[in-house]
């Protein structure tokens, strides 16, 4: 059975080799427990030994120039990395105690708790409402009034029920790239998701549509884990509580947020947080 | 819906569905992808089938005919008391359309390629190019009934000696039928070089002239040739036009004035005979389709090869 | 040109201006000579096209009128009519078209979306592109081989659609996957990360965007087909018939077959017929060419 699942598509070519299983002792506090990490492109290695230990009911920011890995490691996290197809990983990732890498994880089951808002806002081209809609319908949640429910929450959360309200059955096409975004986010809460990966969310955005970003995730944070890749430092230091700098596929450093930003204790954190490279 | 089940976190209502209907999802993600590539199969599948029964006819054709005949032999008459399978005679039939048809079709299709590519201006393309597209979604039959009714009488009030059917009509109307052909395959190959080289040339003074046939053509040469090609291919299979305008006297013979047969045409006329199963007329017309088949197919195959190389170059 | 301190101030040798100068203009001269012949390349096309409208539209527009529609043919030429035709046509379309969306919809998915890169998918996708240069008379023998006689399925509508499907099914494919690939990767990303399987992305994000142009494609790819002739006879369309089919496995003829039947016919009005039959044929056509063009315009803007 499980053998056919690897088959797909996509994760066919990912060899996870589990040596030995890890006993690493899971939190209760943590989200993720990365552990010894690689990954590769082909022959190229694009994460090197990575280990973060992820808290729940925090923002986690993470920083690095163009290149250095951040966003490959974000998309590791629920395992969309593996669209490509020459990728390889070894190493763990233990997200609720278990390894993700492991043979009888469903990938749908992980992406079901681990939402994701990608760098373009991307909705599908369909009504407001079929897009929060689409999630829950597709984990079998067919009740008109369940669904009118969650489509509303999800869009207050996403603080965007204001403006989309009157027109929930327009095509999503025709809001702003910043009204986009936060649906977006509204489509990833409608599943009810533990964490939210962002990758560089407001990298296509205004900086108005970028304020509104960064309160929303200030406000998610109460009820969800968010990981948020960044090339903005300034972002990374006003939203997260916790920042991990990543350099040629390596965590230099991870520790708090302000820590990181008034007193690094490397060097080319240093160097990088006060604008000498990236 | 009660309130009760309203309070049911989205997250439990996920989790609770996925235990009942996951195996319906799984089943779905297990047995699609198998009938999709089924359905791909389909297309082998139908190739295998044309080589099998092909082949199979074929050869219960060469139990009754000599190889050496069917191959060696210039003179076809399936029907007479004493019959001859030379399928050369067939085969010159064809060739005389085909070089008609590609004399009116390479140049014709090629200027219209160059000018559309090199000259034309974004309107006029947008206004040239469907004409060329209602060109090609012409019917076969009507090509027929157009070489036939308009072109044959005009050509015999041109040429004194072209009988009624002959193999100049329907060359010429192939070559028309095969002109958007060529026209849209060039044209996609030469607009496919990049601006940069011809701005290159531009600048240095060339003429337009001089770009599209000193650094357009010769950069687009591959695509060109599989145009051509594959126009020659359709030449080669063309069969109404030919069946309708160019009669049903099989001849070894080099004169587009006199009526011919292709192998097309030959086909057509046994299958509308109702030539009884198990005929040697019947298995004839296999061994004529297969032999179509197989140039056709290495003449797809060559133009193919042609236009793989040539997109890598880019 | 020449520089005031360079060594080849004086010697005009070197680039003759006047030579030059009457080059180019002698260039020019040719670019634009050239230019209207390229050109005429194109008009031939255009002034061939109208004069075959002129031609059929002179011969068989009197023909056309509701008797003519309605007619059975007959052996008199002013009786005589294309219905069963005509409702021939119409029958091979409505087999063609949920064949081909089947089986060309789904290889063309199986190759976007599932297919891994190995030998096996590229020898479809290299046959698939060979298969669509195939002459139509071939897979009219397929046909006839194969539908008609090992199926047992005779001179049927359904092995004439069988055939005419197999026929379209390249082209079909390579329109159905280009429309998949103009999809968005972002989206399939956005469906994927919710937790939707690799299926449920396929079907409920990735093939509704592609739809039209997958429509477009069919029903153009099923207009040439309706228009083919060679497969028809081949699999034994009958030539004159005096109903109409009453079941998929009916005798039946088509548009093509009967105006072939007409052509062949030596008085001139016969050759009226079958202009008329062109006419009636051709509008089938171009009113299936304008549905499919109104999709593509109307969705064309959406992605």
């Amino acid at each position: 059975m499980m053998k056919q699942e690897e088959l797909k598509k996509g994760d066919h070519n990912v060899n996870t080799t589990t040596t030995e299983p890890m006993t690493t002792e899971m939190k209760k506090d943590s989200a993720y427990v990365v552990n010894n990490l690689n990954l590769w492109y082909g022959e190229d290695q694009a994460l090197i030994d990575v280990n973060l230990d992820i808290k729940k009911n925090e923002v986690t920011a993470i920083i690095g120039p163009s290149g250095c890995g951040k966003s490959t490691f974000i998309k590791t996290l629920n395992r969309m990395v593996e669209l490509v197809p020459t990728v390889r990983t070894n190493g763990e990732i233990l997200y609720h105690g278990r390894n993700i890498f492991d043979r009888g994880y469903k990938v749908e089951d992980l992406r079901t708790s681990v939402g994701m808002v990608f760098q373009q806002p991307n909705p599908f081209p369909k009504s407001v409402y079929d897009n929060v809609a689409y999630g829950p319908r597709t984990h079998g949640i067919k009740n008109k009034k369940v669904l009118d429910e969650i489509v509303e929450r999800s869009l207050r959360g996403a603080a965007i029920w204001d403006e989309v309200k009157d027109r929930l059955h327009e095509n999503a096409y025709g809001l702003s790239g910043g009204q986009q975004q936060r649906l977006c986010i509204a489509r990833t809460l409608a599943i009810e998701p533990d964490v939210i990966l962002m990758d560089e969310p407001t990298s296509a955005l205004d900086p108005i549509s970028t304020l509104k970003v960064e309160e929303l995730v200030q406000e998610l944070k109460e009820k969800y884990s968010i990981i948020i890749v960044t090339h903005n430092m300034q972002q990374a230091a006003r939203v997260s509580d916790k920042t991990a700098f990543f350099l040629n596929g390596e965590v230099v450093e991870f520790d708090v947020t302000d820590k990181i930003f008034s007193n690094p204790s490397d060097k080319r954190t240093e160097d990088y947080i006060s604008g000498r490279f990236g | 819906m009660n309130e009760q089940k309203r309070e049911l976190s989205i997250r439990e209502m996920i989790q609770q569905n996925k235990q009942k209907k996951y195996s319906q999802t799984n089943v779905f993600d297990k047995v699609m992808p198998f009938l999709l590539f089924l359905s791909a199969l389909v297309s082998v599948i139908t190739t295998i089938g044309i080589a099998f029964t092909l082949g199979f006819e074929l050869f219960k054709f060469f139990e009754r005919v000599p190889v050496s005949e069917f191959l060696g032999k210039t003179e076809w008459y399936p029907m007479s008391a004493d019959p001859r399978f030379g399928v050369w005679a067939l085969v010159m039939g064809t060739l005389q359309i085909t070089l008609i048809a590609m004399a009116v079709a390479i140049p014709f299709g090629l200027a219209s390629a160059i000018y559309l590519s090199e000259y034309a201006t974004e309107r006029a393309r947008r206004i040239l190019k469907p004409i060329l597209e209602v060109l090609a979604g012409v019917p076969t039959i009507v090509f027929g009934f157009f070489a036939l009714s308009f072109v044959t009488p005009i050509l015999k009030s041109l040429i004194p000696g072209l009988q009624i059917y002959n193999a100049l009509s329907p060359g010429i109307v192939v070559g028309i039928m095969i002109i958007p052909m060529i026209a849209s395959i060039s044209e996609d190959a030469m607009s496919a070089v990049p601006r940069k080289i011809r701005e290159g040339a531009l600048g240095l003074g060339a003429t337009r002239l001089e770009v599209a046939v000193k650094v357009v053509m010769p950069a687009a040469l591959s695509g060109i040739i599989a145009s051509i090609v594959l126009g020659m291919s359709r030449a080669i299979g063309e069969t109404m036009i030919v069946t309708i305008a160019g009669g049903s006297q099989p001849n070894f013979e080099f004169n587009p004035l006199n009526a011919i047969q292709t192998m097309t045409a030959y086909i057509v006329q046994i299958a509308k005979g109702d030539a009884g199963y198990g005929t040697i007329e019947y298995y004839s017309i296999y061994a004529v389709g297969a032999l179509l088949f197989v140039f056709t197919l290495l003449m797809n195959v060559f133009a193919n090869w042609v236009t793989r190389r040539f997109r890598e170059e880019y | 040109m020449a520089l005031p301190n360079s060594e080849f101030k004086n010697d005009k040798n070197l680039i003759d201006r006047e030579t030059v100068s009457k080059r180019i203009k002698m260039r020019l001269q040719m670019n634009e000579v050239f230019k209207y012949v390229f050109m005429a390349g194109l008009v031939f096309a255009l002034v061939v096209l109208s004069t075959l409208i002129y031609d059929i539209v002179t011969k068989g527009a009197g023909w056309v009128d509701l008797d003519f529609l309605r007619n059975f043919p007959s052996r008199r030429a002013e009786r005589a009519g294309l219905y069963p035709a005509l409702i021939g046509t119409l029958w091979l379309m409505g087999l063609i078209i949920p064949i081909v969306f089947v089986l060309g919809v789904g290889a063309a998915i199986y190759l976007e979306e599932y297919a891994p890169k190995n030998r096996l998918t590229s020898f479809i996708e290299v046959n698939i592109s060979n298969l669509a240069g195939v002459p139509s008379i071939v897979f009219g023998l397929l046909g006839l081989t194969l539908f008609v006689r090992a199926m047992a399925l005779g001179n049927s509508v359904i092995a004439g659609a069988l055939t005419l499907a197999l026929m379209s099914l390249p082209i079909v494919i390579v329109a159905a996957q280009e429309s998949l690939r103009s999809v968005k990767q972002e989206l399939r990303h956005a469906s994927l990360g919710l937790g939707a399987s690799k299926w449920q992305t396929t079907f409920n994000v990735v093939l509704p965007s592609a739809l039209p142009g997958i429509i477009t494609g069919i029903i153009l790819s099923v207009s040439r087909a309706i228009g083919e002739t060679a497969p028809l006879i081949m699999v034994g369309a009958a030539t004159f018939i005096s109903t109409t089919p009453s079941g998929i496995f009916s005798d039946f003829t088509a548009l093509p077959i009967q105006i072939y039947n007409w052509t062949g016919r030596p008085q001139a009005e016969f050759q009226n017929l079958a202009a008329a039959g062109i006419i009636v044929l051709m509008t089938v056509l171009i009113a299936m060419n304008s549905v499919a063009i109104y999709i593509r315009n109307k969705y064309s803007n959406r992605n």
